[in-house]
């Protein structure tokens, strides 16, 4: 596992009317480094994910993916570079099967030659990409049911074997674990783990244990700004870490 | 949305029966099943944007139209045009029109789609209206339908109204056909992808304007095969054919047969096309058939209030066939 | 002088596109519909008045009593069918306002049949200005540029000054919240919708003695009206009156330049705004 740059952020700023929700962020991605970022509600993560995803445009500052800058490019231009984004309300196809869902995001990689002509069930290679990613997020056995019908801890799976689809190199997962029973986060954390290895993970979270548990590295956020980055040790003994966002300290794990 | 395929055996018998249906009657409903026809080639090609993509576009008869001109245009006086050349012209001309303004009008989403489609098709009216280009709001007179000969054969004549009608049948099954292949493929489950969910399929990597450009312009280049033929049957050509009206017909035709299946299309142009001769027929009803607009009108409020899945809702819960209950995926054939 | 004619008339064609156009706009942006029929309460309020005005010999009668009738056929056509509409996907709200056009249409053609219809200008008014030796301007087309920019003051007013404005803006950001601060959202809604087809009536009124009464003169100016929200902006007064003096000036510039091809110049704006900035003139990315 290389120790190389796969993201970086300089000077990442976004605001909405007069409000500065990223404000002048800069951090680093490592390959293999499974990064979380952390914060009170309100402190901006989830527009920080939008800005790196593409779903938000920037209003200043720069964004480089395996050293090209892609501050200004589509989300579905990020999509093909290797950037791979599950959502934290889920945003799956509801009217498809689990392994429509995933077929389809397979599909975007797809060499196209008679695109509007051949049958898309007739592409064996897609379909066994899509079943490969359902396994790796453990979703095999729901495969053939409607979106619609999995549980909520299902389709947070769902949301994640979509993204592996697709090939990514970097995941970006906003609160996977929102909204999960116990057991489910439980699975949800290992399949994080798991997925670790082989991919750069950049996962924001309000699951403090799970944080800890899982993150190498992490990055402290409030009101839009980058309190601390550091290994999770050097967090937990942050003093302004801990008096801006964890409180006492007898609430951290 | 899901693909509903009915079982082949009502199929074949519908194939049959539109097959057989001219052999009976007179002239006049068989210009009446040829006027079908055609609107069901119309209503098909607006389904793919609207029921399949999601794109309501409230401009579709520009297309319709334009493809209709081209073809009054081309004509000359009193002799027949070659239908092996103006047809690929027409259809050309509605694509290459679709294309221009895809570019423009998707760009925009939602209210500002449906508007902005609506404003392109009218600014299109005027230009026929208000101009002698296509011979104002006089129109063009087609007087010699088109010919379908090649080197001095010919296949079917034209000007008959029993070969023109299997004619527009034999295209008709072209267009399903190929539409169903489309809906199947790769593309059409992109577009059914980028229905449920753009944002989505952007985030996985999908250039979503690309599709729906494609999408577009196939709609539009379909819409001109309908025009052509309407033109054809009916020998005039006047701006009306571009107009708000026609769009806005041509979408209920989609809405009331029920979107997302093309068989849908088909019987929402039937319905409509039934209901319009027999509201405005005076032998029906008398005096006000003249203002058949009344009834029609109220009935589609009344649809659109009521009755969302449209005929062809009503067909599934028949059949039990409940769409969001299917595996799509399922029900893509591998035939 | 010529020139200042034009300017004029854009003006004014504007200020009554804006009527509409404001209507069309707020309907929008508060309760979410898009309401194809908006064009038919212009024509309604340009019959009602053609009517009234040959009942009772007097415009100046017919113009309010009009309107009041406009605004009751709003109130009655929101409880009834409108409010159905709400929540739903704007196909439908299409197909529905759709049918009620033809509707409203042939309801036209049955009451007062297909003819064009003067509509006589009240004596009072009919006379012009002169401008120079040769040119002079009809003074009932100040009255009416005149008279729309009161009611677009009043508009504004009601909108950011008073209490009823100030629901209607909360409608339009958050109708939960603003429900459960007491504001009787149902009714709000009624008398928003109501207002906007007064507005489009009362345009239609002014307007009929300039423009005559004829079928389908609803649809032909609601397809403007769109194009003015599409470059506004939905949902904003503003943007409805900037776009609606842009359009004005582009309509007018374009009969002056190439009187044949006029009614593209509008269409041209809306596709270079397309070009440029598809949201909308006042609305942000």
């Amino acid at each position: 596992m290389s120790s190389e740059t796969i993201l970086e952020l300089r000077g990442l700023c976004k605001t909405f009317g007069g409000l500065a929700a990223v404000d002048d962020v800069s951090l680093e991605v490592k390959r293999g480094a499974l990064h979380a970022i952390i914060g009170p509600n309100g402190a901006g993560k989830t527009t920080l994910i939008n800005l790196l995803s593409g779903d938000l445009r920037a209003s200043s500052g720069t964004i480089f993916y395996c050293g090209h800058d892609i501050t200004q490019l589509t989300p579905e231009k990020r999509s093909r570079m290797g950037v791979g984004r599950s959502y934290q309300k889920t945003n799956v196809f509801l009217g498809f099967t689990a392994l429509e869902n995933c077929r389809l995001a397979a599909q975007s990689r797809a060499p196209r030659p008679l695109h509007w002509w051949r049958d898309a069930m007739s592409d064996d290679a897609q379909i066994e990409k899509a079943r490969g990613a359902l396994i790796a997020a453990e979703s095999i056995e729901r495969a053939d049911e409607i979106a619609s019908t999995l549980s909520h801890g299902e389709q947070r799976q769902l949301e994640i074997a979509m993204c592996l689809a697709t090939d990514p190199e970097l995941l970006l997962l906003d609160e996977p674990l929102a909204g999960m029973a116990a057991e489910e986060s439980q699975r949800m954390i290992a399949l994080i783990a798991r997925l670790a290895a082989t991919h750069a993970v950049l996962l924001v979270e309000h699951d403090m244990d799970a944080v800890f548990q899982l993150a190498n590295v992490l990055t402290v956020m409030v009101n839009g700004k980058v309190l601390a980055t550091g290994a999770p040790d050097e967090i937990r003994a942050n003093r302004e870490v801990q008096n801006a966002y964890l409180g006492a300290a007898d609430t951290l794990p | 949305m899901t693909l509903i395929i009915l079982p082949r055996s009502l199929l074949l018998i519908a194939l049959l029966l539109l097959a057989l249906f001219p052999l009976t009657g007179s002239t006049f409903y068989i210009q009446l099943g040829a006027k079908i026809l055609i609107m069901a080639i119309f209503a098909l090609s607006l389904d793919l944007l609207v029921g399949h993509t999601g794109l309501v576009s409230f401009g579709h008869a520009a297309y319709f139209g334009l493809a209709a001109y081209a073809l009054a245009l081309v004509s000359p006086k009193y002799e027949a045009a070659n239908v092996w050349l103006t047809l690929p012209l027409a259809i050309g001309i509605a694509a290459f029109a679709a294309l221009v303004i895809g570019f423009f009008v998707l760009r925009t989403t939602g209210v500002y789609f449906i508007m902005v489609t609506l404003a392109f098709a009218q600014m299109l009216y005027s230009i026929f209206h208000d101009t002698q280009l296509g011979g104002g709001s006089d129109g063009i007179y087609i007087y010699v339908r088109p010919e379908l000969a090649i080197a001095g054969f010919k296949p079917l004549d034209l000007e008959s109204p029993l070969q023109f009608y299997y004619f527009v049948l034999i295209l008709l099954i072209l267009v399903h056909g190929l539409l169903k292949r489309i809906l199947h493929a790769p593309f059409g489950r992109a577009l059914a992808g980028i229905r449920l969910n753009e944002q989505r399929m952007r985030s996985i990597g999908f250039p979503v304007f690309g599709y729906k450009l494609g999408a577009f312009v196939i709609a539009g280049a379909l819409a001109g095969l309908a025009g052509y033929l309407a033109a054809c049957q009916f020998g005039f050509v006047n701006p009306d054919i571009l107009a708000w009206q026609q769009s806005g017909t041509v979408l209920m035709m989609v809405i009331l047969g029920g979107m997302g299946r093309l068989h849908g299309a088909v019987l929402g142009a039937l319905a409509y096309v039934l209901l319009q001769e027999f509201l405005s027929a005076p032998a029906i009803t008398g005096e006000f058939a003249k203002h058949w607009q009344l009834p029609m009108g109220s009935l589609i409020v009344v649809i659109a209030l009521v009755f969302p899945r449209g005929i062809g809702g009503i067909f599934d819960v028949a059949l039990r066939r409940y769409s969001y209950r299917t595996p799509s995926a399922n029900l893509v054939s591998r035939e | 002088m010529f020139y200042l004619i034009q300017i004029l008339n854009a003006v004014q064609y504007g200020l009554l596109l804006f009527l509409l156009a404001s209507g069309l706009t707020l309907i929008f942006g508060i309760m979410g519909v898009i309401n194809l029929a908006h064009g038919s309460f212009y024509m309604i309020g340009a019959y009602l008045a053609y009517w009234l005005a040959k009942l009772t010999g007097n415009l100046w009668f017919a113009i309010p009593i009009g309107v009041v009738m406009t605004l009751g056929i709003g109130g009655l056509l929101e409880t009834t069918i409108i409010r159905r509409l709400y929540q739903r996907d704007h196909l439908y709200q299409v197909l529905a306002t759709f049918g009620l056009i033809l509707i409203f249409e042939e309801l036209r053609s049955i009451l007062f049949g297909n003819d064009v219809h003067g509509v006589a200008i009240p004596a009072a008014l009919n006379y012009s200005i002169p401008l120079t030796d040769t040119l002079s301007y009809p003074v009932y087309r100040l009255f009416v540029t005149g008279v729309c920019l009161v009611t677009a003051a009043l508009l504004y007013w009601v909108i950011y000054k008073t209490r009823v404005g100030m629901m209607i803006r909360a409608g339009n950001s958050n109708r939960e919240m603003a429900a459960s601060l007491g504001v009787n959202v149902p009714l709000l809604f009624t008398w928003v919708f109501a207002a906007g087809t007064a507005l489009a009536g009362f345009a239609g009124a002014v307007a009929a003695p300039i423009s005559s009464v004829f079928p389908g003169m609803g649809n032909q100016i609601l397809i403007i009206c769109f194009v003015v929200v599409v470059i506004g902006g939905i949902g904003s007064i503003n943007g409805a009156m900037i776009a609606s003096l842009a359009i004005g000036l582009a309509d007018t510039l374009g009969k002056v330049i190439a009187a044949e091809y006029s009614a593209i110049a509008v269409y041209l704006v809306m596709a270079l705004i397309l070009l440029w900035r598809p949201q909308g003139i006042a609305n942000k990315a």
